[in-house]
C-alpha cells in the first residue's frame, strides 16, 4: 500500500539538519536585538515541544519564553473541580471528563481517589463517546464535564448537537470551555508583563483562524506567530518573529499554513455559537477572574446544563492555591517554574500544588519532566561524534 | 456455556473436577501429579527465585493473553539474572463466572510457553472469588531458576561500568501500546503485536558466548525509563542515550503521537536491556541477530560518570534533557 505514512506527517518537521539550520538562522537574526526577546508561547502544547526536542538550548540567550496559560486543566480554578467532584458523588451518575482531568487535585480530593473509592467517573478519547454512555445508561444520569480551549469547544457543540437530536433526558453538560484571547489580553495589560511577541498555537486557530489576535497584535504593538507544534514549526516560528522585531513590524502571521487559515473553520465557529455563549466572568486559576473569558450553555438549553440542573449541589466560592505556589506569576512571565519554593520539592506531578505542575502541558509539569542538563563539553563532544 | 463458580474453589468435589480436567491435564509433570502439600526439589548450586501477579484488561490481546504473559514474565526475570529456568509455582484467583473455555484458552497458551521452554509447574493453588472482586482473572508464577557454576557473568542491576554500551533487544513499548490500544478500541496496524515472549534463549547465548554481561534488565512496566533510571540509582551512574538510535516501531510511534505518550513509558514483556563492555558490542548484536525476536537489537547508548542516577537524552540535533522516571496514570492528552 502507497497510502500516506505515519512518518509522513511528522519527519519532516523533526529533522535534524533543518533543526539545527534554523537554530543557526535565529541565531544569526537574534544577534541584531537591541534588546532580549521575550516570546510567550502561548499554549502548553508549545511549552511541551521546547522542553521536551530540548529547543531552548539550541536557541540564543537574548531568546527567553515565557509558558503561557495555554493548558485547560491547568488554569482550572479548585472550586469547579469540585464541581466535578461532588457531580461524581450524586448517586447513580457517571461523571465523564477528558485526560489528565482526571488527576487535577482540588480542595479536598481528586477525580482519581474519587474514582478509586467507587465513583465512576471515566476519561474520554472521544467527546462522542458521551453519547454512547449515555444510551447505554439509561437509568443513570451522566455528566460530561467539559473542558478546553477553542480546540476542543466543537467536539462538545457536537455532542450537545447530538443528544438534541436524540432526545437523550439524561446526559447533562458542565462546561468549562475556556477563551485564548480574553486570556492572553488580561496577561498583556498587566504593568509588570514583560511579553514582546507571542507564538499562537495552531490547533486553535485551525478552528477560531489567525484573526482571533489581530486585536492583541494592534493593541499591543506586538508580533504574533500562529506555529505547528513539531519541533521544525516552533523554529520557523520563532524566527518569523525575531524578522518582525528586526523589520519593526508587528503583524499577525501564520506559520502553520499546512491547516490554519485567517478566517478558520465557519462550521465550527458556527456549532459553538449555536449552543454556547461567553460567560460573564470565569475565575482562571492563577490569573483570577477573567470577563467573558471563557463559554456557558445558551439560556434555551438550559435544561442540559449541569451548573442549572445540579445548582444545589455545587458552590462557586472560590478557592485559592497553595500559598506558597507561584503559578500566577509563572504564567505571567514574572517568575520561571525554578523560582518557586516548593518546585520539586513537595509540588511534583505525583503531588501537585499548583495549576502548573497538573499537568503535561503545564510549564512546571514540563520543566520537571524534561529537565535540561548541560553535558560537559567533552561529554557532549562525544556524543555528537558517537551520533554522526 | 460452563462457566467457573464459586463451588469451583471451595475444595470439594468440583475443585478437584477443575484441578484434574483442566491444570493437570495440560500442565502434566510428574512432581505436579504426586499433589502433594508441597512440591519437593532437587537444586544445585545458586539458586534464583522470583514472583510476579499478572493482571491484564483485555485478558486477550494482539500478540498473547495474561496466560503467556504469566509465563513469560516470570521466565524472564530468572533470564535477566542469568538463570535458566526451571520450575514454577501458579496460583490461579478467579472471579465467578468467568467461562470455562476462557479459562481453558489461558491453561493451553502457558502449556505450550512451558512446553516451548522446558520448564514445569510443580505446585499450585486455585480460588475463586465474587463477582467483582478481581477482573476475570488474575495469576500468580513464582519461579525458580539456576545459575551454572561455570557461568562467568553475574548481570546485576548494580554492576554498570563507565564505559559499558547500552543495548535494547528490540523496538519497546509495544506491549503497553497494544494494551492500551485494545482497551481504548484503537486499531493500529495489523500484524502489530505485543512483543511477549520468552527471553531464555537468547540470553542462554549471550552467556554461552562469553560475555562479560554487567546487568540484564526487561524492560516491563515503566518501560525503558524506568529500567535505565533504576540502573543509573543502583549502580550510581550515568546513563546517556542517543534518542535517534532507539528503536520504536511506526505502530508504537503513532500511538504516542495520537495520545500524547512517550514509547519510553509504555511496558515491554520481550524487551530486554543489556549492559556490557564496548568493545563486546559488535559480538553481542551478532549473538543477538541469530534470534528472530532480537534480530533489532541495538546500541542505544552509553554508561559515563557525568551525574550519578541520571539518564540523559541526546536529541539528534545536539540538546539534552533529563529522561525521568515515568509517574502517574498514563493518561491520554486532551488537544
Amino acid at each position: 500500500m502507497n497510502g500516506l505514512q505515519l512518518q509522513d506527517l511528522y519527519q519532516g518537521f523533526r529533522e535534524p539538519q533543518t533543526i539545527r539550520v534554523l537554530a543557526d538562522k535565529v541565531r544569526q537574526a537574534a544577534s541584531s536585538l537591541k534588546s532580549p526577546l521575550h516570546i510567550m508561547e502561548v499554549c502548553g502544547g508549545h511549552t511541551h515541544t521546547i522542553m521536551k526536542y530540548g529547543l531552548k538550548q539550541i536557541l540564543p540567550d537574548n531568546i527567553e519564553f515565557i509558558h503561557g496559560p495555554g493548558c485547560p486543566v491547568c488554569i482550572m480554578p479548585k472550586e469547579r473541580i469540585d464541581h466535578a467532584i461532588a457531580l461524581a458523588q450524586m448517586e447513580n451518575t457517571i461523571l465523564l471528563t477528558l485526560g489528565d482531568m482526571i488527576r487535577v487535585p482540588g480542595s479536598k480530593s481528586s477525580l482519581a481517589k474519587q474514582r478509586a473509592l467507587g465513583c465512576d467517573i471515566r476519561a474520554l478519547n472521544s467527546p462522542l463517546d458521551a453519547i454512547q454512555i449515555a444510551r447505554e445508561n439509561p437509568d443513570k444520569q451522566v455528566v460530561f464535564f467539559a473542558i478546553g480551549f477553542e480546540t476542543t469547544t466543537p467536539m462538545t457543540a457536537a455532542v450537545i448537537k447530538q443528544a438534541i437530536a436524540l432526545g437523550l433526558g439524561n446526559l447533562f453538560f458542565h462546561i468549562n470551555h475556556v477563551l485564548v484571547p480574553p486570556a492572553v489580553e488580561a496577561i498583556l495589560s498587566d504593568p509588570a508583563c514583560r511579553i514582546d511577541a507571542l507564538i499562537g498555537p495552531s490547533h486553535v486557530s485551525v478552528i477560531s483562524g489567525a484573526k482571533i489576535y489581530r486585536p492583541l497584535a494592534e493593541s499591543h504593538n506586538m508580533p504574533i506567530v500562529v506555529s505547528g507544534f513539531e519541533p521544525v514549526d516552533v523554529m520557523q516560528g520563532i524566527l518569523m518573529i525575531v524578522e518582525q522585531v528586526l523589520e519593526q513590524r508587528h503583524e499577525v502571521e501564520i506559520q502553520y499554513t499546512r491547516a490554519v487559515s485567517f478566517d478558520g473553520n465557519l462550521k465550527a465557529q458556527q456549532m459553538i455559537d449555536t449552543y454556547l455563549q461567553p460567560r460573564s466572568h470565569f475565575r482562571w486559576r492563577g490569573l483570577g477572574d477573567i470577563a467573558h473569558s471563557a463559554l456557558r450553555l445558551k439560556d434555551e438549553y438550559r435544561h442540559l446544563d449541569a451548573e442549572v440542573a445540579f445548582a444545589d449541589r455545587l458552590s462557586d466560592e472560590p478557592i485559592d492555591d497553595h500559598k506558597l505556589c507561584i503559578c500566577g506569576d509563572i504564567l505571567k512571565g514574572l517568575a520561571k517554574p525554578q523560582d518557586c519554593k516548593v518546585f520539586g520539592r513537595g509540588c511534583d506531578p505525583t503531588r501537585p500544588l499548583g495549576s502548573c505542575m497538573v499537568s503535561d502541558e503545564g510549564a512546571c509539569n514540563a520543566y520537571y519532566r524534561y529537565a535540561e542538563v548541560t553535558l560537559p563539553p567533552s561529554a557532549k563532544q562525544n556524543m555528537n561524534r558517537a551520533s554522526a | 456455556m460452563k462457566v467457573i463458580e464459586l463451588s469451583h474453589g471451595g475444595g470439594g468435589a468440583e475443585s478437584q473436577q477443575l484441578i484434574q480436567q483442566l491444570f493437570y491435564r495440560h500442565f502434566s509433570n510428574k512432581i505436579l501429579l504426586k499433589s502433594e502439600d508441597a512440591a519437593v526439589l532437587s537444586l544445585q548450586g545458586k539458586t534464583a527465585f522470583t514472583t510476579d501477579s499478572f493482571t491484564v484488561s483485555p485478558l486477550f490481546f494482539s500478540g498473547g493473553n495474561i496466560g503467556n504473559l504469566a509465563i513469560a514474565g516470570t521466565l524472564n526475570d530468572l533470564a535477566m539474572m542469568g538463570a535458566k529456568p526451571l520450575y514454577l509455582s501458579c496460583a490461579f484467583i478467579i472471579e465467578e463466572g468467568l467461562s470455562f473455555d476462557t479459562l481453558e484458552k489461558v491453561v493451553q497458551s502457558m502449556a505450550l510457553e512451558l512446553q516451548n521452554s522446558d520448564v514445569q509447574i510443580v505446585c499450585g493453588d486455585t480460588k475463586v472469588v465474587p463477582k467483582g472482586a478481581v477482573d476475570k482473572l488474575f495469576i500468580n508464577t513464582s519461579g525458580i531458576g539456576e545459575i551454572a557454576e561455570e557461568q562467568n557473568a553475574k548481570p546485576s542491576a548494580h554492576d554498570l561500568e563507565v564505559g559499558d554500551a547500552i543495548i535494547v533487544s528490540g523496538d519497546i513499548g509495544r506491549h503497553g501500546a497494544v494494551v492500551m490500544a485494545e482497551r481504548e478500541s484503537i486499531k493500529l496496524q495489523s500484524g502489530f503485536k505485543s512483543d511477549c515472549q520468552v527471553l531464555w534463549p537468547a540470553v542462554k547465548a549471550l552467556l554461552d558466548a562469553g560475555l562479560e554481561i554487567h546487568a540484564l534488565r526487561d524492560a516491563t512496566r515503566g518501560g525503558l525509563s524506568a529500567l535505565l533510571n533504576e540502573w543509573a540509582n543502583s549502580s550510581e551512574i550515568c546513563i546517556e542515550i542517543e534518542e535517534d538510535k532507539i528503536p520504536v516501531s511506526d505502530s508504537v510511534r503513532g500511538l504516542c503521537e495520537l495520545l500524547g505518550f512517550e514509547p519510553y513509558d509504555f511496558a515491554n514483556e520481550g524487551t530486554f536491556a543489556i549492559a556490557l563492555p564496548c568493545s563486546q558490542v559488535e559480538q553481542a548484536l551478532r549473538v543477538l541477530s541469530e534470534f528472530e525476536f532480537t534480530k533489532n537489537a541495538a546500541v542505544i547508548g552509553k554508561v559515563t560518570d557525568f551525574q550519578a542516577g541520571l539518564v540523559v537524552l541526546q536529541t539528534p540535533w545536539g540538546s539534552q534533557r533529563v529522561l525521568e522516571l515515568p509517574k502517574g496514570e498514563l493518561l491520554p492528552r486532551i488537544c
